[in-house]
């Protein structure tokens, strides 16, 4: 087999890996879309947030540490005391939820019944207070976060692959673990949003308000359960990104790149946030593995935009988003 | 529960009973505008009870009131008996007491079939993972409401549109969709706002039979806005008559005909 071939196809692998952690990431944004028409520009924030909490509490650290010690002039940083990674992931979910609450109560709630484009200029202003809170709460040093999962070249891979091809391929534990769990996330909200009551309530209450009351729906409860699963994705988003590339304020910036991912899935479709992240990752990687030399190396950057560029001209709904039909 | 006093028989047999639902000197306030002006009425098990009125009248003001999504500044609403403390719109609608809109209110992304179970989401007792998993208890419980629901489908007789999505249905169907989606959910007062708007002649007779039919079959106590005059005459039980947020006249359509300020009010008077 020619090595170019064999290096495609290790390329590739990777690729799919990386769409993986992509399509995460759009799963956020896909499902407070669904489930309340909003876009919610914090997805990424929240998974920074969600990282940081869950490595602030591993550690031990003392939350607004630096603001205490400001006002105070003590010096305390750590609790002196190591949680384990289960409790804390536990832990993190609960801040998660109350944050889901305190969303709904401070901020979505003024806003019912308002047009799209405020709801979204209210997460934008939403991103910028979480991440500014985070950085109050747990510094804004880089940190490593390590939960236990497993890391580094896959032997059993290199191995075989070097047997058939005589060449092994690099493929990281880490973003086989982050597919499996990609997996079961999806599997497990389609059942949440399918089979459920509270799914169904959520899909009601997407489509029309008075409707969702008449049948006997709070409206309240169901936001803030919306904003809470949110906040679930952008916590297990955030363990993954986290322990692959440090626990870092650039991780809000991934957020970004779920955007291309969304405009080729489309907003509206759980499988479309898969296919799209897959094929943006698989699509950067190949481009800059096939043309990236001749273009001067670092297409990674633009290339996804660049696609979706193309996808908006020419199918903006995304490859499985609604139709838009007009009626005239 | 009911109120002591017995009802009574219908002129067709049928046997009303007591009083479910009792509104007590309601007075309603946007701003400076009165929509309802201290009015009183009662609702009896089993009957079908019209709101009727010219245009801002304040007949959808009024069933807003009763479904709670409008807080009258004056007034009590008693239900079952009891003095109903402020609740809101999905407090009511868990009480029992189902409603359809003027303005269709359906979930447009869902099917019919979909839009009608959401009408039974408050019979769902199993819990999140259960229903997930779709083990044990959760889809025997799934099945029994299908059932349900499934009964209502046929009785509206709806079901050639089951799958189909709401969004594409003609005005007339969506309707009855609504109608559907309201008696699934079992209720102890049904609230019809405008059943018959803007729905053609045929359409209007199909409604009347399925209002009538509701009420006959399942026993369900209905009240219901309407403009049609001719409609809400052969239908309804007994009438309440509104005028610039006024009750101006209550009985049953016989004497709320002959009565000189209904007239007036949609005849108009001359003022000379």
């Amino acid at each position: 087999m020619p090595e170019q071939l064999v290096f495609g196809m290790e390329v590739i692998l990777n690729g799919l890996m990386a769409g993986v952690l992509y399509a995460l990431v759009a799963l956020g944004f896909v499902l407070i879309y669904k489930a309340s028409g909003i876009f919610n520009y914090a997805q990424g924030v929240m998974a920074l947030f969600a990282a940081m909490t869950l490595v602030g509490i591993m550690n031990g650290q003392v939350p607004f540490s630096h603001l205490i010690n400001a006002i105070f002039g003590t010096h305390i940083h750590y609790f002196g005391w190591n949680v384990p990674a289960l409790f804390a992931i536990l832990l993190t979910m609960a801040v998660m939820v109350l944050l889901a609450w305190a969303v709904q109560r401070f901020v979505m709630r003024h806003l019912v019944g308002q047009e799209p484009i405020i709801l979204f200029m209210a997460t934008i202003g939403l991103a910028y207070f979480l991440e500014g809170v985070a950085d109050l709460m747990w510094g804004s040093e880089i940190k490593t976060l390590d939960v236990g999962l497993p890391q580094g070249i896959n032997l059993w891979i290199d191995e075989s692959t070097f047997n058939i091809f005589g060449y092994g391929f690099f493929i990281d534990n880490l973003d086989i673990v982050a597919t499996v769990i990609a997996a079961l996330l999806v599997a497990a909200l389609v059942a949440f949003s399918q089979y459920t009551k509270q799914g169904r309530a959520m899909r009601a209450v997407a489509d029309d308000h008075q409707a969702a009351l008449s049948v006997g729906i709070s409206l309240n409860f169901i936001w803030i359960m919306v904003w809470s699963v949110a906040g679930f994705v952008a916590l297990v988003a955030g363990i993954m990104w986290g322990t692959k590339s440090g626990v870092q304020f650039s991780l809000s910036l991934i957020a970004l790149k779920a955007l291309p991912v969304l405009m080729l899935g489309g907003f509206t479709s759980i499988p479309g946030a898969i296919v799209g992240g897959l094929i943006i990752g698989v699509g950067e990687k190949l481009f800059e593995f096939t043309l990236g030399p001749a273009l001067g190396g670092a297409t990674e950057n633009w290339f996804a935009y660049v696609l979706a560029l193309i996808f908006l001209v020419f199918r903006p709904q995304g490859l499985f988003g609604e139709k838009i039909i007009e009626r005239v | 529960m009911l109120d002591s006093s017995e009802g009574y028989v219908t002129e067709d047999g049928r046997k009303i009973g007591g009083v479910v639902m009792e509104m007590k000197n309601i007075t309603l306030r946007f701003g400076g505008v009165v929509a309802i002006k201290d009015i009183s009425f009662d609702i009896r098990e089993g009957e079908i009870r019209a709101i009727i009125g010219p245009n801002g009248a304040g007949k959808s003001s009024m069933l807003n009131v009763i479904s709670g999504f409008y807080i009258p500044q004056e007034g009590e609403v008693w239900f079952h008996g009891a003095k109903r403390p402020q609740m809101r719109p999905f407090e009511v609608a868990q009480q029992g007491i189902a409603r359809t809109f003027q303005n269709i209110a359906l979930f447009e992304g869902m099917s019919v079939l979909d839009n009608v179970m959401t009408g039974r989401l408050n019979f769902m007792k199993t819990n999140i993972f259960q229903q997930a998993l779709w083990k044990g208890k959760a889809e025997a419980e799934e099945v029994e409401n299908r059932e349900a629901v499934e009964k209502i489908i046929d009785f509206l007789e709806i079901q050639h549109i089951r799958k189909t999505p709401v969004s594409r249905l003609p005005y007339g169907l969506k309707k009855r969709v609504e109608l559907a989606r309201a008696l699934a959910a079992e209720p102890k007062l049904l609230l019809l706002d405008e059943p018959m708007a803007g729905m053609n002649v045929e359409e209007k007779e199909d409604m009347s039979r399925f209002v009538l039919d509701v009420n006959d079959e399942f026993g369900t106590t209905i009240a219901l806005i309407e403009h049609d005059m001719g409609v809400v005459m052969d239908l309804s039980d007994r009438v309440v008559v509104m005028d610039y947020g006024r009750k101006i006249g209550d009985g049953t359509p016989d004497e709320v005909r002959n009565n000189q300020e209904v007239i007036d009010a949609y005849l108009g008077v001359s003022h000379d």
